[in-house]
């Protein structure tokens, strides 16, 4: 490919290319995101490819393995278009009645369509499917349609435009107009207005300033920047692009963990074709403007997602965070000014210049615009990644598109903002999705994990999970996280060992008030977060588990008990048989006893015990009642009848 | 350079461009504790004590005073309830550490720290940085580095320049230390080494 030299040109090119691509064949898109491989959709991939052989019709369909989608708990998805028929969880052997009944004779297979289990309805389309029914799909609605691999697929639905647009219609001035306009905030976490931030760089005197792509994603649980990593590196790169021509950057970095393998994969191999497409390197599409784009690999340190820990480690250091007293942006990376933004940040920029910011802003909250993707997990019947627009509640997400919580159970509380955000309960469910609203409410937005939990969930251990992982992540620089944090979490797992003593809150409290006003950066400032608001909303689980040594949720191993109620134990002998540690004291015609000294508390004998006997209880906070005497035991059943 | 006008616990400083606010509360003897700083160092910004109340328009918050720079008409104050309550718990957590160090001791007593707050840690080491710092910015020798990270960091030196006696011609580091923490993680790189043919043979030149 020569390089394109003009926007004359690049429209050619398109135009060519959709040309060529116009040859009505029907196209079998896979997911090929990271969630979809690990449910076999290269063995599906593979298996098309050698069934598309087998059939001689290679000439005649298209099969592309693409991004991911989101519907990550059907995996593997595809979608055969033009009809954009959605079959889900599809299997190798699936393939060749793919192509014989739906490729060859347009027929549809039922099941393997999504079924509504509320209503038993099945969805032919991934638009009539609730999941994807109701977001707002500005970001990943691509993912599906492009081939992750080929740049040619971003310039068929309208790639690269942006960039043209922003280098021969607009300056420099006008370009950062609109993204101000458009109040555009940060996707990483902090939510600041990603306009005044370029606007601070672009006015800095230094000549030489950066731009680079904070794709170091670390939240547990969270996976939105490495869908859209994987699935549209170019959309990221082209946002980039466009921001360091407004803040006049030559150079930028991808700043990306290495924990990503087929994320770095994507974003390397759509860096080589955008440099020999010409979107990249000297002279940009014949603009006069130069840039070029490095990637670097994170090492595997939390802290590095933030801001200033990520710039001392690309300058070749230990990834400790700096104090930012004079802000990244006017003294950052090698002290030059840089601009700094998360992977869906720089994703949405093509989007405010394509369409405008007036578009953008129509989506969204008073003080939050556009879309957000989170990535929805825990106990919730939709895993998945979902795009949502700012403002929508969090009852519509977690009903509505995540189709609520699996097996009966009660909804307890939703996580946002991963290890630095908190935990909000079930009365905070119509609160509107936005960076202040969310703020306000003890948790925060952060990059956009959601962790849905149930009843079973005990809140104290999820406050304790949280800081474990704090301590552990800690760089070990400043007093107030690297001791504060890691006695917090001491403290913490004593309440959730039993070990808990009047005064624990309290003491939590003042390290609380150290690490949030003194530790050096946003990793120790916000790791009380997790226990402030647990504490806020479910205090009393805080004090039934010191006070009464009692686990409400009936989830701390220390805390809780098992025991059989002998009016209901059958003898059935399927729990004697189970328990791996021989707890379980029985025989033939004889109740069963659990033997506490021995319980290893596994659960085993609540799991295998018959759902129409229900004798094995779990209890917390009272005493075991005493074992029946020995001459009760003896179960005398009547004959046959 | 220009000059700056801020307020330091109710007295007018006067104050050059560039100045932190540590050196311009220092410049009119006006005293801040601090453990993780040196003259001959950079700014590290590590212990946190230093920590003081910076009001800039109206707006309040709390800053490492060694880091942050002096601005015209900033407001600071040393001493406030809440700044008290900071240095007391980093105290307290220090003090798990090393109850028996002398600078701790002294500031313990002045905001009334308990050195029982919290169960005692195995290490003396309170990562000022000092050693580590002092080496590798006054020396260059980078003869002592942390390793690890969070609850598990730690000094430790290197062992060729223990070896090559780079250590044992400078040791300028170990005054400098407030704890018997450098002393102590020396002793232990040395005896592990004497096990090695490498420190024998040096040893016997």
């Amino acid at each position: 490919m020569a390089q394109i030299k003009s926007p004359d040109e690049l429209k050619k090119v398109r135009e060519e290319l959709l040309l060529r691509r116009d040859s009505g064949n029907p196209c079998i898109s896979i997911c090929a995101g990271a969630g979809c491989l690990a449910s076999g959709a290269g063995e599906v991939i593979a298996a098309f490819k050698e069934e598309i052989e087998k059939q001689g019709l290679t000439a005649d369909v298209d099969t592309k393995g693409t991004g991911c989608p989101g519907f990550c708990e059907k995996g593997p998805i595809m979608v055969i278009y033009p009809e954009e028929i959605c079959y889900v969880q599809v299997k190798a052997e699936d393939v060749p009645e793919i192509i014989s009944q739906t490729i060859k004779e347009k027929k549809i297979i039922d099941r393997l369509l999504y079924v509504e289990p509320s209503t038993g309805e099945k969805a032919t389309q991934e638009s009539d499917i609730p999941f994807y029914k109701n977001q707002e799909r500005i970001l990943i609605c691509n993912n599906i349609k492009i081939d992750s691999k080929s740049i040619d697929d971003y310039l068929a639905i309208d790639g690269y435009a942006a960039l043209a647009k922003a280098l021969f219609q607009m300056t420099p001035e006008q370009v950062l107009a609109e993204v101000k306009k458009s109040n555009l905030r940060g996707r990483g976490g902090g939510g600041f207005p990603a306009g005044r931030k370029w606007e601070g760089t672009r006015n800095a005197p230094d000549p030489i300033k950066y731009v680079i792509v904070n794709a170091d994603e670390g939240d547990p649980g969270a996976f939105m920047d490495r869908a859209l990593l994987e699935g549209n590196p170019h959309s990221i790169l082209e946002g980039l692009i466009i921001g360091a021509y407004t803040i006049g950057a030559q150079e930028g970095y991808i700043y990306v963990r290495q924990e990503y393998p087929l994320a770095v994969e994507n974003i390397n191999l759509a860096i080589k074709q955008a440099e020999e497409y010409g979107f990249l390197g000297k002279n940009i599409l014949g603009s006069g403007f130069d840039f070029t784009v490095k990637v670097h690999q994170g090492a595997g340190a939390f802290v590095c997602g933030e801001s200033s820990a990520l710039m001392t480690a690309l300058e070749g250091k230990a990834g400790e965070p700096r104090p930012k007293y004079i802000r990244s942006n006017i003294k950052g990376l090698w002290e030059r000014p840089t601009v700094l933004n998360n992977v869906e940040t720089w994703a949405n920029v093509p989007l405010i210049i394509n369409k405008g910011a007036d578009w953008f802003i129509q989506m969204g909250t008073e003080g939050s615009k556009g879309t957000k993707v989170f990535s929805l997990v825990g106990k919730i019947t939709n895993t998945g990644l979902v795009e949502v627009p700012m403002g929508i509640t969090l009852r519509d997400i977690i009903y509505k598109i995540g189709g609520g919580i699996p097996g009966g159970k009660k909804f307890k509380a939703v996580q946002t903002g991963g290890p630095s955000g908190g935990c909000l309960p079930e009365n905070m469910l119509d609160l509107e999705v936005g960076f202040d609203e969310l703020t306000k409410a003890g948790s925060m937005m952060g990059s956009g994990g959601m962790i849905i939990m149930d009843e079973d969930t005990c809140m104290v251990d999820v406050a304790r999970y949280f800081l474990e992982f704090l301590a552990d992540e800690s760089c070990g620089k400043c007093v107030p996280c690297r001791e504060g944090v890691k006695q917090m979490l001491k403290i913490l797992t004593n309440i959730t060992e039993g070990k808990g003593r009047v005064g624990d809150i309290e003491l939590l409290e003042e390290l609380a008030e150290t690490a949030i006003n003194a530790s050096l950066c946003a990793l120790g400032q916000s790791a009380p977060n997790p226990f402030l608001s647990t504490l806020h909303y479910f205090r009393d689980e805080y004090e039934s588990h010191i006070k009464e040594k009692r686990c409400s949720a009936l989830y701390c191993k220390e805390l809780i008990a098992y025991h059989i109620d002998p009016d209901k134990c059958q003898a059935c002998m399927i729990c004697f048989k189970k328990c791996p540690s021989e707890a379980i004291i029985g025989g033939k015609n004889m109740i069963h006893i659990v033997d506490q000294e021995k319980c290893t508390k596994c659960n085993t004998c609540l799991e295998v015990c018959p759902a129409r006997f229900d004798a094995v209880k779990k209890i917390s906070g009272e005493p075991v009642p005493p074992p029946i005497p020995e001459e009760e035991r003896t179960i005398v059943r009547g004959g046959k009848e | 350079m220009s000059k700056i006008l801020l307020t330091i616990d109710g007295r007018e400083v006067e104050a050059k461009e560039g100045m932190t606010v540590l050196e311009a509360a220092r410049s009119v003897g006006i005293t801040i504790p601090t453990l993780c700083d040196y003259e001959k160092l950079e700014p590290y910004g590590a212990c946190r004590i230093c920590t003081v109340e910076a009001e800039v328009k109206g707006w309040t918050k709390l800053v490492v005073s060694c880091l942050y720079p002096v601005e015209q008409n900033l407001i600071v104050r040393t001493r406030s309830e809440k700044v008290d309550r900071i240095r007391k718990m980093i105290l307290q957590l220090l003090l798990s550490h090393a109850p028996y160090a002398r600078d701790l001791q002294g500031l313990a007593k002045e905001y009334g720290a308990d050195k029982d707050r919290f169960e005692k840690e195995s290490s003396f080491c309170i990562h000022c940085g000092l050693c580590v710092r002092y080496c590798a910015e006054v020396k260059k020798k980078d003869a002592i580095g942390f390793i690890n990270r969070g609850a598990k960091r730690e000094i430790s030196f290197v062992p060729e320049m223990i070896t090559s006696k780079v250590c044992w011609n400078c040791k300028e580091c170990f005054p400098l230390c407030p704890t018997e923490a450098l002393q102590a993680a020396y002793g232990l790189a040395e005896a592990l080494l004497s096990d090695s043919p490498a420190f024998e043979s040096e040893s016997e030149e």
